[in-house]
């Protein structure tokens, strides 16, 4: 049986009163939804063979959180994912965070896993900052809501080339010949693939390569790798490698009694605090050309102080520089947009301009496609269990040593 | 490409294959007399390789001292697993207890997270980065070390089982298990006597593995893997196939490594599995079943 519903003068006058209150309380609203804290997962190889590494950028999230607030940014609220160094488990933890109600997603370090999470931000329609992943095709795929402050394989390699060059023009000394070793793993092969194209574009560099060697980066032995690299009498050893890796080859370089002039890197390893730790005197004397940080910025000098605080004793390094710079970009986004609303935060990180950053370069800004196109890398180079910048010149404190002291004279 | 250098190469793949053969040769003998397939091996070599550790860190004693109490520390371990968790399980269907054992590996792995944390941990000792020059063959001191030693425990085990009367008690609980029952011998026991000894394998050979690798917890599964490799291509159950399977593999990968590429050379020691199951399923210096 139908009944008819007649609205009352009364119940008129109370819905309209309530409608006025509604209305009148709405730009509280938008305030109350800044004053929240910005819900950001962050997926990170924090076990498996990455965790070393993982909990390395976890380390960068830890000391971010005063730095917004000394920037006057909002404050995030970090709901950690672990992705197990496993792509598919990167892709599980992305949608339960989602689930959970994460608003915005930094992370992976890894290429493969970061490309999953990327798939599944974009299917979602949640923001993704990527902190460290440099395999090209991650922001080619007309992503709206990916975005990453990190620069590609090429970019890296073009900016070593580049440093390179400019390091062994102020030595006056030069390897002729190189052998080129890399892990073979998502980031390791694109590196490789844009190795040799990148290498004919710079005319001046000094050696030619004579053998490519790609390898398992989870081996237990390297003494085959090694002693094949140095069949060859190559005199530097240009390297694409993890940490625990790097690690077994310089044991294997030491024990196979094989001095290369110069190890040259283009990827993690080898400077990082445990190879360091781990290998004491033996560790002095690679070069890495790597995404790193400006020494001479005022934002580089504060998140130094930070992680000194927090590490005493730990180096800075690129795991701690973009994880907080992924962190910043996610902040300042949520401050402009003014709200948590998964379009308005993608929309404000595409007009991202920070200037006042850590990364050397003009600063952070995303193209069309959501790269930060303007990153520049720079070279370091291990001393005494520390590391010093040598290029570019304008963001270096150091003159670079060349050619390295052999193992055997330390 | 010099003959010195394939020497090198192929030299330091047998000598690494024999510590993988020690390590192959705890799995093999728990199979060959318990018939359990130890799912946890690997695991409990990244446990020996953590007291090394320790030891290292807290003694300063050098693995090779070490060598003996490691082994008498896993063995304990391996005793008590036996007779507090496996015998009960002795009798139940095989899925029962490989669920049982991959349970206990998972246990061990996520253990020795918590404990030692996710970064790879190793040792430096006096002699780590020391190499010998064999008429122009560069030899890996610490791999030397530990083949040797890995030579000595593999001839102490055989020994113990032709030569004393508990191995021979074993061997007859291997070969027929209700004549051993009828003869009066203590199966239980022997059965826990077997899963230490084999539980100490694998502790000689995390301790000498130690000289020459570094350790991660999760780095057990694959050596569970390599060990099932080994075994499976020796022999399973015979103790002289686990080390001559231990050194094919090590000389395979070497070898493979070498002339192919070396991102591919785990893909050699599983190819010399596939052509032994192909062509001898017994195994190297295995058995034909009836």
């Amino acid at each position: 049986m139908a009944s008819k519903t007649r609205i009352s003068r009364r119940t008129f006058t109370a819905g309209m009163g309530a409608a006025g209150i509604v209305a009148g309380t709405a730009p509280f609203n938008i305030i109350s939804a800044q004053g929240a804290p910005l819900k950001v997962g962050v997926l990170l190889p924090r076990s498996g063979a990455q965790a070393g590494i993982g909990q390395d950028c976890q380390r960068g999230v830890d000391i971010t959180a005063g730095l917004l607030k000394d920037l006057k940014l909002p404050t995030l609220q970090i709901m950690n994912g672990d992705t197990e160094t496993n792509v598919e488990v990167a892709r599980a933890r992305a949608e339960r965070l989602i689930n959970e109600g994460a608003q915005l997603l930094v992370g992976a370090f890894d290429s493969g896993q970061s490309t999953a999470i990327a798939q599944v931000a974009e299917q979602k329609g949640i923001p993704y900052v990527i902190n460290i992943a440099a395999a090209p095709p991650i922001t080619e795929q007309g992503y709206k809501f990916v975005f990453r402050n990190f620069p590609t394989a090429p970019t890296i390699l073009a900016n070593a080339f580049e440093n390179q060059i400019e390091i062994f023009k102020a030595t006056g000394n030069a390897p002729k010949t190189a052998v080129f070793m890399h892990v073979n793993d998502t980031f390791g092969t694109a590196m490789q693939k844009g190795f040799t194209g990148t290498m004919a574009r710079f005319a001046d560099t000094p050696y030619k390569v004579l053998e490519t060697i790609a390898y398992d980066g989870t081996a237990r032995d390297l003494s085959v790798e090694v002693a094949k690299a140095k069949a060859t009498n190559a005199e530097a050893l240009v390297m694409v490698s993890r940490l625990n890796d790097a690690i077994l080859i310089t044991r294997e370089l030491v024990k196979q009694r094989w001095s290369p002039k110069a190890v040259l890197s283009m990827g993690p390893g080898w400077y990082e605090d445990q190879y360091l730790k781990t290998l004491g005197k033996l560790g002095d004397g690679p070069m890495s050309f790597v995404p790193w940080y400006d020494p001479n910025k005022k934002l580089s000098k504060a998140l130094e102080a930070a992680l000194a605080k927090a590490h005493p004793g730990l180096n800075m390094n690129t795991n701690h520089v973009y994880t907080f710079e992924a962190l910043l970009v996610a902040a300042d986004a949520y401050k402009r947009a003014g709200s948590a609303d998964p379009k308005a935060l993608a929309d404000a990180i595409r007009a991202t301009n920070i200037k006042d950053n850590v990364s050397p370069g003009p600063g952070i800004q995303f193209d069309a496609k959501g790269q930060n196109a303007a990153l520049k890398n720079s070279a370091i180079q291990n001393r005494g269990g520390k590391l010093v910048t040598i290029a570019p010149k304008e963001a270096s404190n150091a003159k670079p040593e060349h050619p390295m002291k052999p193992y055997d004279k330390r | 490409m010099t003959t010195e250098v394939v020497l090198k190469i192929a030299i330091s793949g047998v000598l690494t294959g024999l510590v993988y053969g020690l390590m192959a040769l705890g799995l093999s003998v728990i199979f060959g007399v318990v018939r359990v397939v130890n799912f946890a091996h690997g695991e409990m070599m990244t446990i020996a390789m953590y007291l090394v550790i320790v030891f290292f860190s807290a003694l300063g004693l050098d693995p090779l001292l070490m060598l003996v109490p490691i082994s008498a520390v896993l063995f304990a371990l391996g005793y008590l697993m036996q007779r507090a968790i496996i015998n009960p399980f002795i009798n139940r269907p095989e899925h029962s207890q490989f669920m049982l054992l991959v349970a206990v590996a998972l246990i061990m792995v996520n253990a020795l997270l918590l404990i030692f944390g996710p970064d790879s941990q190793g040792i430096t000792t006096s002699y780590s980065f020391d190499s010998f020059d064999v008429g122009g063959i560069i030899i890996d001191a610490g791999k030397v070390y530990a083949a040797i030693a890995a030579l000595i425990v593999a001839v102490a085990l055989f020994s113990f089982f032709r030569l004393t009367l508990t191995g021979k008690a074993i061997r007859a609980c291997a070969d027929n298990y209700n004549g051993a029952l009828v003869v009066g011998l203590d199966v239980k026991r022997l059965y826990s006597l077997t899963f230490g000894i084999g539980a100490a394998c694998v502790g000689a050979a995390g301790t000498m593995l130690m000289i020459v690798t570094d350790v991660t917890p999760a780095i057990g599964p694959a050596y569970t893997l390599l060990a099932f490799v080994i075994v499976i291509t020796g022999g399973l159950g015979s103790m002289p196939g686990a080390i001559v399977g231990g050194i094919l593999i090590g000389l395979t990968e070497a070898l493979g490594g070498f002339f192919f590429t070396p991102s591919a050379k785990t893909m050699f020691s599983f190819g010399i599995l596939v052509l032994v199951l192909l062509f001898r399923p017994q195994g190297i210096m295995g058995r034909k079943t009836a």
